[in-house]
């Protein structure tokens, strides 16, 4: 019997089909029923976007004061948005979002933004995600003394409000973004550690963890292949809603002048720079603020519509 | 219920003793000198001598963790260089500020988002329900200082000479003047133990005009916390109001709720007394949790609405490189911390007493 590959499609979309569909292609089918979801992807994609392209959207050096530019322009520090659509001198070079205190372009600073906002999400969350995941698993599986230890030291990192903690680590370890992302990272690890141990903790006494133990399977294979992948779903979720968290930190450490240095072109130390001319330059302190709000929004989304769309107790809705 | 108490409170003295374990490994971390960095790069060698032989920083490791355990328990957290005070001073006159704060902060977020999560669970999926949640996404994510500034700008610049006028930073206006509450009721205290919750509640202005029945001066700080509040309650709020949702959402769909409406029960009726009661529990605990990020969002709220809280002086401590108020306030923000969630699971066990037996 031929299928008609028409009648085929119809059962698919009606969800009547037998072909085995596999998780992932059910989860990014429900991703895209969402509609916050959907909005979560498009902010990050264009964020993405716009970090690998800065180069070539920015019209002037992130770093660069008019001052030293070639040949010197006449502006005034923290010059107000200038368009010349909306009426800016025509002599004038055009600066979209005006220029900072130390006359640099605002617009390109805030592109080349980006990049460093999504490298610091990025790279505390992996960090954490890695020494967490060891972390709890140990705990997890071999349980005793061991497992005691690492979650009683997990208790009192999450014993500190998470901020204050990285606050005073950073203090400790003197300021920089290299030690405020390794700050937050600390802070972050025992989320993970926390929702690893619980998946290693529910399925240790299974059937078919004993069968790979029966073949001669051994401790590094039981775990790494055995048991950490139904780990791999709440993971997912926890380090996309810890991507949102971990920018906001780091946005408020550089804030506090304890992250990025300047001259960095990095949200948070470009709003904690210019604070202070909040009622002269509101535009300083309002882009970047944004900046920070939509890349922390898409995350935000973006880790719900996971959660919803990977939860098994939807499994049967695809 | 008292072995549950009991027993939660031996659970935290490890957290605890992990907590002052964690802040002294950090203060041994500080790179170089710890007298020059606990005093300042002035000292002199006199000086520094003396400082590392009374705080025992000669001796070994484990003697020294004693010795800090020993100063901490007895409130003696070293002086502070910058404001040559002792730090548990400046503690006693900054802690009420924050505490002030942060519990105004606590009170804008729950009145505003219990009601916002209720009303959109029951008007689920009207655009009433989309708008809070939309807003309640948009709120988590915004930067406490940024929210603040703008606020600020909004309040103070663009709605200038308008009754709705606020003032961007200070705790009262110039020439308004408080008298703390026991001078007012002519209480004989000087110092001693009541002296120092008297004085701790006097330097509430809120509460402290309250007990002295000075109402010009409550107005105006009022009118002075409100921004602040707003700011620092909005992450709390957003989360409050989500999880309000969907505990009343989870509650809303069992059979006891369909039950009480075919006996013929108001519409409100069953919503407040059936359903709401029962979604509070988890709503506890997200109140709980929020008061951590409360304590550390106050750093940014106080330091951008100049508070002279707790937040304040951690910012200028930093940026002084004051290590020894650094360590204090950590160690005594996350003692409270813990304390706050201590009450959180104790009143969690009232409110549900299947959790008592675990």
């Amino acid at each position: 019997m031929t299928a008609e590959p028409a009648k085929i499609a119809k059962l698919d979309a009606e969800g009547l089909s037998l072909r085995s569909v596999s998780l992932w292609q059910i989860t990014w089918r429900r991703l895209f029923k969402r509609k916050s979801a959907i909005l979560g992807m498009v902010i990050l994609g264009i964020l993405i976007l716009i970090a690998f392209t800065a180069p070539i959207l920015a019209p002037y050096d992130p770093t660069l004061s008019m001052l030293d530019a070639n040949p010197p322009q006449n502006l005034e520090r923290r010059s107000a948005p200038c368009i010349h659509l909306f009426g800016c001198p025509a002599d004038q070079p055009q600066h979209i979002l005006g220029t900072d205190g130390n006359i640099r372009d605002e617009f390109s600073r805030l592109l080349y933004g980006a990049r460093v906002s999504l490298w610091i999400g990025l790279s505390t969350v992996t960090f954490a995600i890695v020494i967490g995941t060891v972390l709890g698993a140990l705990g997890g599986y071999f349980g005793g003394w061991i497992d005691n230890l690492i979650m009683r030291t997990m208790d009192v990192l999450l014993a500190f409000p998470s901020l204050l903690l990285a606050i005073a680590i950073v203090t400790v370890l003197g300021p920089g973004l290299t030690n405020a992302l390794l700050a937050i990272g600390i802070v972050s690890i025992p989320a993970y550690a926390r929702v690893v141990r619980a998946s290693v903790l529910s399925v240790r006494e299974m059937d078919y963890v004993s069968a790979t133990r029966a073949l001669g399977g051994n401790t590094f294979q039981i775990l790494f292949r055995r048991i950490l992948p139904n780990a791999l779903t709440p993971l997912i979720v926890q380090g996309t809603l810890g991507i949102a968290t971990a920018i906001l930190d780091a946005a408020a450490l550089s804030f506090l002048g304890l992250g990025a240095q300047p001259p960095m072109a990095e949200w948070g130390s470009m709003l904690g720079a210019e604070r202070n001319q909040v009622f002269t330059a509101p535009h300083l302190v309002f882009y970047p603020g944004l900046a920070i709000m939509l890349t922390v929004l898409s995350f935000n989304l973006l880790g719900d519509g996971l959660r919803d769309a990977l939860d098994p107790r939807l499994a049967h809705v695809s | 219920m008292t072995t549950y108490i009991l027993r939660r409170l031996l659970l935290s003295i490890p957290v605890l003793f992990g907590i002052l374990f964690a802040t002294f490994a950090l203060s041994r971390l500080i790179p170089g000198d710890p007298c020059r960095a606990m005093l300042g790069e002035k000292a002199t060698d006199a000086v520094c001598n003396e400082f590392i032989s009374r705080h025992g920083l000669d001796k070994p490791i484990p003697v020294q963790f004693g010795v800090y355990v020993n100063e901490i328990v007895h409130g003696d957290f070293g002086r502070s260089f910058r404001f040559s005070k002792p730090v548990t001073d400046l503690l006693m006159e900054r802690l009420p500020i924050t505490v002030e704060l942060a519990f105004s902060a606590l009170l804008v977020s729950i009145l505003v988002g219990i009601p916002l999560g209720v009303i959109s669970a029951v008007r689920h999926n009207s655009w009433l329900d989309v708008l809070t949640m939309l807003w309640a996404n948009i709120g988590v994510s915004m930067p406490v200082f940024w929210l603040g500034l703008m606020l600020a700008y909004i309040f103070a610049l663009t709605l200038k000479d308008t009754p709705f006028q606020l003032p961007p930073s200070g705790r009262l206006s110039p020439g308004v003047l408080t008298t703390p509450f026991y001078e007012v009721w002519g209480l004989p205290l000087s110092h001693g133990f009541f002296f120092t919750v008297a004085d701790f509640i006097g330097r509430m202005n809120i509460l402290n005009s309250v007990l002295s029945a000075n109402w010009e001066t409550l107005g105006d700080a009022i009118k002075h916390l409100i921004l602040p509040a707003v700011a620092l309650g909005t992450i709390p709020m957003a989360l409050i109001a989500r999880m309000a949702r969907s505990a009343m959402l989870e509650v809303l769909g069992q059979d006891y709720i369909r039950t009480a409406r075919a006996k013929g029960l108001t519409r409100n009726v069953v919503i407040m007394k059936h359903a709401f009661r029962n979604a509070l529990l988890p709503l506890v605990t997200v109140i709980g949790l929020s008061l951590g990020g409360l304590l550390g969002g106050a750093v940014l709220t106080e330091t951008v609405f100049n508070l002279s809280g707790v937040g304040r002086i951690l910012y200028d401590a930093i940026t002084a490189r004051d290590y020894g108020i650094v360590q204090a306030f950590t160690v005594v923000i996350a003692v409270f911390f813990v304390v706050l969630n201590l009450l959180v699971d104790i009143s969690y066990a009232y409110l549900d007493p299947r959790i008592r037996l675990d």
